[in-house]
Protein backbone atom coordinates (compact mmCIF):
# COMPACT_ATOMS: atom_id res chain seq x y z
CA UNK A 1 0.00 0.00 0.00
CA UNK A 2 1.33 3.39 -0.99
CA UNK A 3 0.44 6.60 -2.78
CA UNK A 4 2.17 8.75 -5.35
CA UNK A 5 3.89 11.78 -3.89
CA UNK A 6 2.28 14.42 -6.07
CA UNK A 7 -0.74 16.68 -6.05
CA UNK A 8 -0.93 16.43 -2.26
CA UNK A 9 -1.60 20.07 -1.39
CA UNK A 10 -5.06 18.77 -0.55
CA UNK A 11 -3.62 17.09 2.55
CA UNK A 12 -2.72 20.47 4.05
CA UNK A 13 -6.15 21.79 3.00
CA UNK A 14 -7.77 18.91 4.89
CA UNK A 15 -5.59 19.56 7.96
CA UNK A 16 -6.64 23.22 7.81
CA UNK A 17 -10.32 22.28 7.60
CA UNK A 18 -10.04 20.15 10.74
CA UNK A 19 -8.22 22.90 12.66
CA UNK A 20 -10.80 25.49 11.58
CA UNK A 21 -13.67 23.19 12.58
CA UNK A 22 -12.12 22.82 16.04
CA UNK A 23 -10.95 26.42 16.44
CA UNK A 24 -13.41 27.35 19.20
CA UNK A 25 -12.77 24.13 21.13
CA UNK A 26 -9.01 24.62 21.02
CA UNK A 27 -9.32 28.20 22.22
CA UNK A 28 -11.68 27.17 25.00
CA UNK A 29 -9.25 24.48 26.21
CA UNK A 30 -6.35 26.92 26.02
CA UNK A 31 -8.34 29.56 27.87
CA UNK A 32 -8.73 27.30 30.89
CA UNK A 33 -5.00 27.00 31.53
CA UNK A 34 -3.36 29.25 28.95
CA UNK A 35 -4.24 32.51 27.27
CA UNK A 36 -7.02 31.28 24.99
CA UNK A 37 -5.47 32.05 21.64
CA UNK A 38 -4.45 28.56 20.49
CA UNK A 39 -7.44 27.94 18.21
CA UNK A 40 -7.33 31.36 16.57
CA UNK A 41 -3.57 31.28 15.99
CA UNK A 42 -3.57 27.74 14.62
CA UNK A 43 -6.53 28.43 12.33
CA UNK A 44 -4.91 31.61 11.04
CA UNK A 45 -1.70 29.77 10.14
CA UNK A 46 -3.29 26.66 8.61
CA UNK A 47 -5.77 28.63 6.51
CA UNK A 48 -3.03 30.89 5.17
CA UNK A 49 -0.92 27.87 4.24
CA UNK A 50 -3.86 26.13 2.55
CA UNK A 51 -4.64 29.29 0.56
CA UNK A 52 -1.04 29.68 -0.53
CA UNK A 53 -0.83 26.08 -1.70
CA UNK A 54 -4.15 26.21 -3.58
CA UNK A 55 -4.06 25.67 -7.34
CA UNK A 56 -0.61 24.12 -7.26
CA UNK A 57 0.50 20.53 -7.66
CA UNK A 58 2.90 20.05 -4.78
CA UNK A 59 4.44 17.00 -3.23
CA UNK A 60 3.45 16.36 0.37
CA UNK A 61 6.84 17.70 1.43
CA UNK A 62 6.40 20.92 -0.54
CA UNK A 63 2.92 21.45 0.91
CA UNK A 64 4.19 20.86 4.45
CA UNK A 65 7.10 23.25 3.83
CA UNK A 66 4.63 26.04 2.97
CA UNK A 67 2.71 25.27 6.16
CA UNK A 68 5.96 25.38 8.13
CA UNK A 69 6.97 28.74 6.64
CA UNK A 70 3.67 30.32 7.62
CA UNK A 71 3.69 28.92 11.17
CA UNK A 72 7.32 29.85 11.84
CA UNK A 73 7.25 33.19 10.11
CA UNK A 74 3.84 34.60 10.84
CA UNK A 75 2.33 33.03 13.94
CA UNK A 76 4.89 33.42 16.73
CA UNK A 77 4.16 32.42 20.32
CA UNK A 78 5.18 28.87 21.22
CA UNK A 79 3.07 26.89 18.77
CA UNK A 80 4.46 28.73 15.73
CA UNK A 81 8.00 27.43 16.18
CA UNK A 82 6.95 24.02 17.53
CA UNK A 83 4.61 23.09 14.68
CA UNK A 84 6.78 25.05 12.24
CA UNK A 85 9.79 22.88 12.99
CA UNK A 86 7.67 19.73 13.07
CA UNK A 87 6.34 20.30 9.53
CA UNK A 88 9.73 21.52 8.27
CA UNK A 89 11.46 18.36 9.48
CA UNK A 90 8.65 16.22 8.03
CA UNK A 91 9.12 18.00 4.69
CA UNK A 92 12.88 17.37 4.77
CA UNK A 93 12.28 13.70 5.54
CA UNK A 94 10.25 13.41 2.32
CA UNK A 95 12.86 14.97 0.04
CA UNK A 96 13.44 12.76 -3.03
CA UNK A 97 10.52 10.49 -2.13
CA UNK A 98 8.38 9.60 -5.18
CA UNK A 99 6.10 7.11 -3.49
CA UNK A 100 4.75 7.54 0.01
CA UNK A 101 4.97 4.09 1.52
CA UNK A 102 5.34 2.77 5.04
CA UNK A 103 9.05 3.54 5.15
CA UNK A 104 8.51 7.13 4.05
CA UNK A 105 5.75 7.71 6.63
CA UNK A 106 7.85 6.10 9.35
CA UNK A 107 10.79 8.36 8.53
CA UNK A 108 8.51 11.40 8.38
CA UNK A 109 6.91 10.69 11.76
CA UNK A 110 10.25 10.11 13.47
CA UNK A 111 11.50 13.41 12.01
CA UNK A 112 8.39 15.15 13.36
CA UNK A 113 9.03 13.87 16.87
CA UNK A 114 12.75 14.65 16.78
CA UNK A 115 12.06 18.18 15.53
CA UNK A 116 9.53 19.02 18.24
CA UNK A 117 11.72 17.52 20.95
CA UNK A 118 14.77 19.47 19.79
CA UNK A 119 12.85 22.74 19.71
CA UNK A 120 10.79 22.46 22.87
CA UNK A 121 12.70 20.13 25.19
CA UNK A 122 9.45 18.57 26.44
CA UNK A 123 9.25 14.97 27.63
CA UNK A 124 6.33 12.60 27.95
CA UNK A 125 4.43 13.55 31.11
CA UNK A 126 5.01 17.31 30.86
CA UNK A 127 1.42 17.89 29.62
CA UNK A 128 2.30 19.05 26.11
CA UNK A 129 1.85 17.96 22.49
CA UNK A 130 4.65 15.44 23.10
CA UNK A 131 2.22 13.37 25.19
CA UNK A 132 0.26 12.83 21.97
CA UNK A 133 3.10 12.72 19.46
CA UNK A 134 5.60 10.40 21.17
CA UNK A 135 3.26 7.43 21.77
CA UNK A 136 1.68 7.92 18.34
CA UNK A 137 5.03 7.70 16.56
CA UNK A 138 6.01 4.71 18.69
CA UNK A 139 2.74 2.91 17.88
CA UNK A 140 3.27 3.39 14.14
CA UNK A 141 6.75 1.92 14.43
CA UNK A 142 5.50 -1.02 16.47
CA UNK A 143 2.76 -1.87 13.98
CA UNK A 144 4.54 -1.12 10.73
CA UNK A 145 4.58 -4.82 9.75
CA UNK A 146 0.75 -4.69 9.58
CA UNK A 147 0.72 -2.39 6.58
CA UNK A 148 0.36 1.36 6.16
CA UNK A 149 -3.40 1.66 6.76
CA UNK A 150 -3.33 -0.45 9.92
CA UNK A 151 -0.19 1.23 11.25
CA UNK A 152 -1.82 4.65 10.72
CA UNK A 153 -4.95 3.46 12.54
CA UNK A 154 -2.84 2.27 15.49
CA UNK A 155 -1.03 5.62 15.45
CA UNK A 156 -4.34 7.49 15.72
CA UNK A 157 -5.51 5.28 18.61
CA UNK A 158 -2.25 5.91 20.47
CA UNK A 159 -2.51 9.64 19.78
CA UNK A 160 -6.00 9.71 21.32
CA UNK A 161 -4.84 7.81 24.40
CA UNK A 162 -1.86 10.15 24.71
CA UNK A 163 -4.07 13.21 24.33
CA UNK A 164 -6.40 11.97 27.08
CA UNK A 165 -3.45 11.23 29.36
CA UNK A 166 -2.86 14.97 29.67
CA UNK A 167 -6.06 15.33 31.73
CA UNK A 168 -4.34 13.74 34.73
CA UNK A 169 -1.06 15.60 34.33
CA UNK A 170 0.31 18.76 35.92
CA UNK A 171 1.84 21.09 33.32
CA UNK A 172 5.60 21.36 33.63
CA UNK A 173 6.38 23.51 30.58
CA UNK A 174 4.94 26.58 28.90
CA UNK A 175 2.39 29.02 30.17
CA UNK A 176 0.18 26.43 31.86
CA UNK A 177 3.10 25.36 34.08
CA UNK A 178 2.64 28.59 36.01
CA UNK A 179 -0.65 27.19 37.33
CA UNK A 180 0.96 24.15 38.96
CA UNK A 181 -1.68 21.84 40.44
CA UNK A 182 -4.43 24.04 39.02
CA UNK A 183 -3.55 22.71 35.54
CA UNK A 184 -4.52 19.15 36.50
CA UNK A 185 -7.90 17.84 35.36
CA UNK A 186 -7.93 19.52 31.98
CA UNK A 187 -6.79 18.54 28.50
CA UNK A 188 -3.71 20.28 27.13
CA UNK A 189 -4.65 22.30 24.05
CA UNK A 190 -1.40 21.44 22.26
CA UNK A 191 -1.93 17.72 22.87
CA UNK A 192 -5.44 18.09 21.42
CA UNK A 193 -4.34 20.00 18.31
CA UNK A 194 -1.54 17.48 17.75
CA UNK A 195 -4.07 14.64 17.90
CA UNK A 196 -6.35 16.45 15.44
CA UNK A 197 -3.42 16.90 13.05
CA UNK A 198 -2.23 13.29 13.26
CA UNK A 199 -5.78 11.99 12.84
CA UNK A 200 -6.48 14.21 9.84
CA UNK A 201 -3.14 13.30 8.30
CA UNK A 202 -3.86 9.59 8.73
CA UNK A 203 -7.35 9.90 7.21
CA UNK A 204 -6.06 12.01 4.37
CA UNK A 205 -3.34 9.51 3.46
CA UNK A 206 -5.45 6.39 4.06
CA UNK A 207 -8.26 7.37 1.70
CA UNK A 208 -5.75 7.94 -1.10
CA UNK A 209 -3.98 4.60 -0.69
CA UNK A 210 -4.03 2.19 -3.59
CA UNK B 1 -18.01 46.15 29.00
CA UNK B 2 -14.38 46.85 29.79
CA UNK B 3 -13.54 50.36 30.91
CA UNK B 4 -10.60 50.56 28.53
CA UNK B 5 -9.45 52.65 25.56
CA UNK B 6 -9.88 50.15 22.74
CA UNK B 7 -11.07 49.88 19.18
CA UNK B 8 -11.07 46.32 17.83
CA UNK B 9 -9.01 44.37 20.44
CA UNK B 10 -7.34 42.48 17.57
CA UNK B 11 -5.83 45.77 16.33
CA UNK B 12 -4.42 46.90 19.66
CA UNK B 13 -0.80 45.88 18.97
CA UNK B 14 -0.69 47.46 15.49
CA UNK B 15 -2.23 50.65 16.87
CA UNK B 16 0.20 50.70 19.80
CA UNK B 17 3.22 50.40 17.52
CA UNK B 18 1.84 52.96 15.10
CA UNK B 19 1.20 55.50 17.84
CA UNK B 20 4.56 54.82 19.44
CA UNK B 21 6.46 55.45 16.23
CA UNK B 22 4.51 58.65 15.59
CA UNK B 23 5.18 59.92 19.11
CA UNK B 24 8.89 59.12 19.13
CA UNK B 25 9.89 59.66 15.52
CA UNK B 26 13.05 61.52 16.54
CA UNK B 27 14.38 58.33 18.14
CA UNK B 28 12.74 55.39 16.38
CA UNK B 29 11.33 54.27 13.05
CA UNK B 30 9.17 51.41 11.91
CA UNK B 31 10.98 48.68 9.97
CA UNK B 32 10.02 49.31 6.32
CA UNK B 33 9.32 45.63 5.63
CA UNK B 34 7.96 44.42 8.96
CA UNK B 35 5.30 46.29 10.96
CA UNK B 36 6.29 44.32 14.08
CA UNK B 37 9.85 45.63 14.26
CA UNK B 38 10.88 49.02 15.65
CA UNK B 39 14.40 50.29 14.90
CA UNK B 40 16.52 53.06 16.38
CA UNK B 41 17.24 55.95 14.01
CA UNK B 42 20.92 55.35 14.91
CA UNK B 43 20.90 51.71 13.75
CA UNK B 44 22.67 50.02 12.17
CA UNK B 45 26.02 51.54 13.06
CA UNK B 46 28.90 50.28 10.94
CA UNK B 47 31.40 48.30 12.96
CA UNK B 48 29.40 48.47 16.20
CA UNK B 49 27.70 45.44 17.77
CA UNK B 50 23.91 45.66 17.47
CA UNK B 51 21.62 45.05 20.44
CA UNK B 52 18.19 43.48 19.94
CA UNK B 53 15.38 42.46 22.22
CA UNK B 54 11.74 41.57 21.86
CA UNK B 55 8.77 40.05 23.58
CA UNK B 56 5.03 40.06 23.86
CA UNK B 57 3.06 43.30 23.95
CA UNK B 58 1.23 44.55 27.02
CA UNK B 59 4.43 45.39 28.93
CA UNK B 60 4.82 48.94 27.60
CA UNK B 61 7.02 50.89 27.70
CA UNK B 62 8.90 47.57 27.39
CA UNK B 63 10.06 46.45 24.99
CA UNK B 64 9.92 49.09 22.28
CA UNK B 65 10.46 52.02 24.66
CA UNK B 66 14.08 51.00 25.15
CA UNK B 67 15.00 51.50 21.50
CA UNK B 68 17.38 54.41 21.25
CA UNK B 69 20.97 55.56 21.18
CA UNK B 70 23.16 53.67 23.61
CA UNK B 71 20.51 51.08 24.54
CA UNK B 72 18.60 48.79 22.14
CA UNK B 73 18.94 49.06 18.35
CA UNK B 74 15.83 47.12 17.33
CA UNK B 75 12.93 45.26 18.96
CA UNK B 76 10.62 42.53 17.76
CA UNK B 77 7.01 43.07 18.84
CA UNK B 78 4.68 40.16 19.62
CA UNK B 79 0.95 39.88 20.23
CA UNK B 80 -0.25 40.64 23.74
CA UNK B 81 1.73 38.41 26.14
CA UNK B 82 2.88 36.24 23.20
CA UNK B 83 6.32 35.89 21.65
CA UNK B 84 7.17 37.74 18.44
CA UNK B 85 7.61 35.54 15.38
CA UNK B 86 10.98 34.18 14.38
CA UNK B 87 10.72 36.36 11.26
CA UNK B 88 10.34 39.48 13.40
CA UNK B 89 13.33 38.58 15.56
CA UNK B 90 15.31 37.90 12.38
CA UNK B 91 14.29 41.24 10.83
CA UNK B 92 15.24 43.05 14.05
CA UNK B 93 18.64 41.31 14.02
CA UNK B 94 19.22 42.28 10.37
CA UNK B 95 18.21 45.89 11.07
CA UNK B 96 20.62 46.10 14.02
CA UNK B 97 23.59 44.47 12.32
CA UNK B 98 26.42 46.85 11.51
CA UNK B 99 28.76 44.06 10.53
CA UNK B 100 30.08 43.31 14.03
CA UNK B 101 27.34 40.90 15.05
CA UNK B 102 24.21 41.26 17.17
CA UNK B 103 23.53 40.55 20.84
CA UNK B 104 19.94 39.37 21.42
CA UNK B 105 19.06 40.04 25.06
CA UNK B 106 15.66 38.64 26.07
CA UNK B 107 13.64 37.06 28.86
CA UNK B 108 13.40 33.41 29.79
CA UNK B 109 10.07 32.37 28.26
CA UNK B 110 9.46 29.29 26.12
CA UNK B 111 8.11 31.10 23.06
CA UNK B 112 10.79 33.79 23.00
CA UNK B 113 13.55 31.21 23.43
CA UNK B 114 12.27 29.11 20.51
CA UNK B 115 11.67 32.05 18.17
CA UNK B 116 15.10 33.56 18.89
CA UNK B 117 16.64 30.13 18.26
CA UNK B 118 14.91 29.95 14.87
CA UNK B 119 15.80 33.56 14.02
CA UNK B 120 19.43 32.92 14.86
CA UNK B 121 19.38 29.95 12.49
CA UNK B 122 17.83 32.12 9.73
CA UNK B 123 20.38 34.95 9.94
CA UNK B 124 23.33 32.60 10.38
CA UNK B 125 22.77 31.60 6.75
CA UNK B 126 23.31 35.28 5.85
CA UNK B 127 26.55 35.47 7.82
CA UNK B 128 25.28 37.49 10.78
CA UNK B 129 26.85 36.42 14.08
CA UNK B 130 24.40 36.32 17.00
CA UNK B 131 25.10 35.98 20.72
CA UNK B 132 22.24 35.64 23.20
CA UNK B 133 21.71 36.38 26.88
CA UNK B 134 18.55 35.12 28.57
CA UNK B 135 17.36 37.11 31.56
CA UNK B 136 16.36 35.16 34.66
CA UNK B 137 16.19 37.73 37.45
CA UNK B 138 12.79 36.78 38.97
CA UNK B 139 13.81 35.07 42.22
CA UNK B 140 10.33 33.76 43.06
CA UNK B 141 9.89 31.79 39.83
CA UNK B 142 12.28 28.97 40.84
CA UNK B 143 14.70 28.18 43.70
CA UNK B 144 18.34 29.36 43.45
CA UNK B 145 19.60 25.93 42.35
CA UNK B 146 17.23 26.12 39.35
CA UNK B 147 18.24 29.62 38.33
CA UNK B 148 18.18 28.67 34.63
CA UNK B 149 14.45 28.08 34.95
CA UNK B 150 13.67 31.50 36.35
CA UNK B 151 11.71 34.04 34.35
CA UNK B 152 13.10 37.35 33.20
CA UNK B 153 11.35 40.46 34.48
CA UNK B 154 12.32 44.13 34.96
CA UNK B 155 16.02 43.32 35.38
CA UNK B 156 15.98 42.99 31.59
CA UNK B 157 15.95 46.81 31.38
CA UNK B 158 19.27 47.03 33.23
CA UNK B 159 20.64 44.22 31.05
CA UNK B 160 19.70 46.18 27.92
CA UNK B 161 21.21 49.39 29.32
CA UNK B 162 24.51 47.68 30.16
CA UNK B 163 24.63 45.72 26.91
CA UNK B 164 23.83 48.81 24.84
CA UNK B 165 26.43 50.89 26.67
CA UNK B 166 29.08 48.21 26.19
CA UNK B 167 28.28 48.06 22.47
CA UNK B 168 28.59 51.85 22.29
CA UNK B 169 32.17 51.62 23.61
CA UNK B 170 33.06 49.67 20.47
CA UNK B 171 33.37 46.36 22.31
CA UNK B 172 33.28 43.03 20.44
CA UNK B 173 30.25 40.73 20.36
CA UNK B 174 31.64 38.38 23.05
CA UNK B 175 32.43 41.42 25.24
CA UNK B 176 28.91 42.80 24.85
CA UNK B 177 27.45 39.38 25.61
CA UNK B 178 29.65 39.05 28.70
CA UNK B 179 28.67 42.50 29.99
CA UNK B 180 24.94 41.81 29.49
CA UNK B 181 25.31 38.44 31.21
CA UNK B 182 27.16 40.07 34.09
CA UNK B 183 24.40 42.67 34.34
CA UNK B 184 21.56 40.17 34.61
CA UNK B 185 23.60 37.98 36.97
CA UNK B 186 23.86 41.04 39.24
CA UNK B 187 20.07 41.54 39.27
CA UNK B 188 17.48 40.04 41.59
CA UNK B 189 13.80 40.89 41.22
CA UNK B 190 10.50 40.13 42.91
CA UNK B 191 6.92 41.11 42.08
CA UNK B 192 3.85 41.69 44.25
CA UNK B 193 0.36 41.75 42.74
CA UNK B 194 -2.74 43.31 44.29
CA UNK B 195 -5.20 42.99 41.39
CA UNK B 196 -5.09 40.98 38.12
CA UNK B 197 -4.83 42.16 34.53
CA UNK B 198 -7.22 41.73 31.60
CA UNK B 199 -6.20 40.83 28.05
CA UNK B 200 -8.17 43.10 25.68
CA UNK B 201 -9.31 40.24 23.44
CA UNK B 202 -10.46 38.15 26.42
CA UNK B 203 -12.33 40.86 28.28
CA UNK B 204 -12.01 39.47 31.78
CA UNK B 205 -9.08 38.68 34.07
CA UNK B 206 -7.67 35.19 33.51
CA UNK B 207 -6.67 34.87 37.15
CA UNK B 208 -7.94 36.35 40.40
CA UNK B 209 -6.47 38.01 43.45
CA UNK B 210 -9.12 38.15 46.15
CA UNK B 211 -9.84 41.61 47.60
CA UNK B 212 -7.87 42.16 50.78
CA UNK B 213 -5.09 39.81 49.70
CA UNK B 214 -1.88 40.09 47.72
CA UNK B 215 0.23 37.65 45.74
CA UNK B 216 3.92 37.82 46.68
CA UNK B 217 6.20 36.66 43.89
CA UNK B 218 3.71 37.18 41.05
CA UNK B 219 5.07 37.08 37.49
CA UNK B 220 4.74 39.52 34.62
CA UNK B 221 1.72 37.72 33.17
CA UNK B 222 0.07 36.81 36.44
CA UNK B 223 2.12 33.69 37.01
CA UNK B 224 1.39 32.45 40.54
CA UNK B 225 3.64 33.73 43.27
CA UNK B 226 5.22 31.98 46.22
CA UNK B 227 2.42 32.92 48.65
CA UNK B 228 -0.94 34.63 48.89
CA UNK B 229 -1.43 36.57 52.09
CA UNK B 230 -3.52 39.39 53.58
CA UNK B 231 -2.73 42.84 52.19
CA UNK B 232 -0.48 44.73 54.58
CA UNK B 233 0.74 48.34 54.91
CA UNK B 234 3.15 49.53 52.21
CA UNK B 235 6.14 49.58 54.55
CA UNK B 236 5.64 45.91 55.41
CA UNK B 237 5.41 45.01 51.73
CA UNK B 238 8.53 47.05 50.93
CA UNK B 239 10.42 45.33 53.75
CA UNK B 240 9.29 41.90 52.53
CA UNK B 241 10.28 42.54 48.90
CA UNK B 242 13.66 43.89 49.93
CA UNK B 243 14.23 40.89 52.21
CA UNK B 244 13.43 38.52 49.33
CA UNK B 245 15.85 40.07 46.84
CA UNK B 246 18.61 40.79 49.37
CA UNK B 247 18.55 37.16 50.55
CA UNK B 248 20.26 36.33 47.24
CA UNK B 249 22.70 39.23 47.30
CA UNK B 250 25.87 38.98 49.35
CA UNK B 251 26.93 42.62 49.55
CA UNK B 252 29.37 44.12 52.06
CA UNK B 253 28.50 47.42 53.75
CA UNK B 254 29.55 50.31 51.57
CA UNK B 255 28.62 48.55 48.33
CA UNK B 256 26.62 50.35 45.65
CA UNK B 257 23.41 49.18 44.03
CA UNK B 258 21.00 50.29 41.34
CA UNK B 259 17.31 50.03 42.20
CA UNK B 260 14.46 49.69 39.73
CA UNK B 261 10.94 49.89 41.14
CA UNK B 262 8.39 49.45 38.37
CA UNK B 263 4.62 49.66 38.54
CA UNK B 264 2.73 46.89 36.74
CA UNK B 265 0.37 49.23 34.90
CA UNK B 266 -2.40 50.29 37.27
CA UNK B 267 -0.48 51.24 40.40
CA UNK B 268 -0.67 54.95 41.24
CA UNK B 269 2.80 56.39 40.75
CA UNK B 270 2.75 58.11 44.14
CA UNK B 271 2.43 54.69 45.76
CA UNK B 272 5.63 53.63 44.00
CA UNK B 273 7.35 56.48 45.83
CA UNK B 274 5.72 55.43 49.11
CA UNK B 275 7.33 52.01 48.63
CA UNK B 276 10.65 53.48 47.45
CA UNK B 277 10.86 55.68 50.53
CA UNK B 278 10.95 52.57 52.69
CA UNK B 279 13.14 50.54 50.32
CA UNK B 280 15.85 53.20 50.22
CA UNK B 281 15.83 53.32 54.03
CA UNK B 282 16.10 49.53 54.17
CA UNK B 283 19.12 49.59 51.88
CA UNK B 284 20.72 52.36 53.96
CA UNK B 285 20.15 50.26 57.08
CA UNK B 286 22.17 47.52 55.40
CA UNK B 287 24.99 49.98 54.75
CA UNK B 288 24.30 50.06 51.01
CA UNK B 289 24.39 53.10 48.77
CA UNK B 290 21.87 53.63 45.97
CA UNK B 291 23.92 54.82 43.01
CA UNK B 292 20.91 55.16 40.74
CA UNK B 293 17.19 54.71 41.31
CA UNK B 294 14.51 54.26 38.65
CA UNK B 295 10.95 54.59 39.96
CA UNK B 296 8.00 54.53 37.57
CA UNK B 297 6.16 52.41 35.03
CA UNK B 298 9.16 50.88 33.30
CA UNK B 299 7.91 47.34 32.63
CA UNK B 300 4.18 46.81 33.05
CA UNK B 301 1.61 44.03 32.77
CA UNK B 302 -1.41 45.67 31.13
CA UNK B 303 -3.60 46.93 33.97
CA UNK B 304 -2.24 44.84 36.82
CA UNK B 305 -2.09 46.55 40.20
CA UNK B 306 1.31 45.62 41.51
CA UNK B 307 4.99 46.35 41.51
CA UNK B 308 8.35 44.75 40.82
CA UNK B 309 11.51 45.53 42.74
CA UNK B 310 14.89 44.91 41.13
CA UNK B 311 18.18 45.41 42.99
CA UNK B 312 21.36 45.25 40.94
CA UNK B 313 24.75 44.91 42.61
CA UNK B 314 27.27 47.30 41.06
CA UNK B 315 31.00 47.12 40.56
CA UNK B 316 33.19 49.66 38.80
CA UNK B 317 32.52 48.29 35.31
CA UNK B 318 28.75 48.08 35.70
CA UNK B 319 28.64 51.53 37.32
CA UNK B 320 30.57 53.06 34.44
CA UNK B 321 28.33 51.44 31.82
CA UNK B 322 25.15 52.30 33.72
CA UNK B 323 26.20 55.97 33.84
CA UNK B 324 26.94 56.26 30.13
CA UNK B 325 24.74 58.63 28.19
CA UNK B 326 21.76 57.21 26.31
CA UNK B 327 18.40 58.27 24.93
CA UNK B 328 15.32 56.09 24.71
CA UNK B 329 11.62 56.97 24.96
CA UNK B 330 11.20 54.98 28.18
CA UNK B 331 14.10 56.77 29.86
CA UNK B 332 12.48 60.17 29.26
CA UNK B 333 14.63 63.26 28.75
CA UNK B 334 13.69 66.38 26.87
Amino acid sequence: MALANRNLGVVVAELAAVIVANKAWLSELDGRIGDGDHGANMAKGFVRAADRGAGQDPTLGAALAVLSDVLMGEIGGSMGPLYGVMFDDMAHALEGVDVIDITAVDTMLKAALAGVQAMGNARVGDKTMIDTLAPAVAAFETHRDKGLAEALARMVAAAETGRDSTIGLVARLGRASRLGERSRGMLDAGAVSCCLILTALAQSLTKRLS
Amino acid sequence: MMQRFLNDPDDVVDETVSGFVKAHGAQVRLHPGNPRVVVSVDAPSAGRVGVVTGGGSGHEPAFLGYVGRGVVDAVAVGEIFSSPTANSFADAIRAADGGAGVAVLFGNYAGDTMNVKLATRMVAKEGIAVATVIANDDVSSAPPEERDGRRGVAGEILMWKIGGAKAATGASLPEVQAAAQKAIDACRSVGVGLAPCTLPAVGQPNFTIAPGTMEVGIGHHGEPGMRIEPLRPANDIADDMLRIVMAEHDLPPGASVAVLLSGLGATPVNELYVLYDRIESGLADRGLRVHRALVGNYFTSLDMVGVTLTVMALDAELTGLLDMDCTAPAFGGW
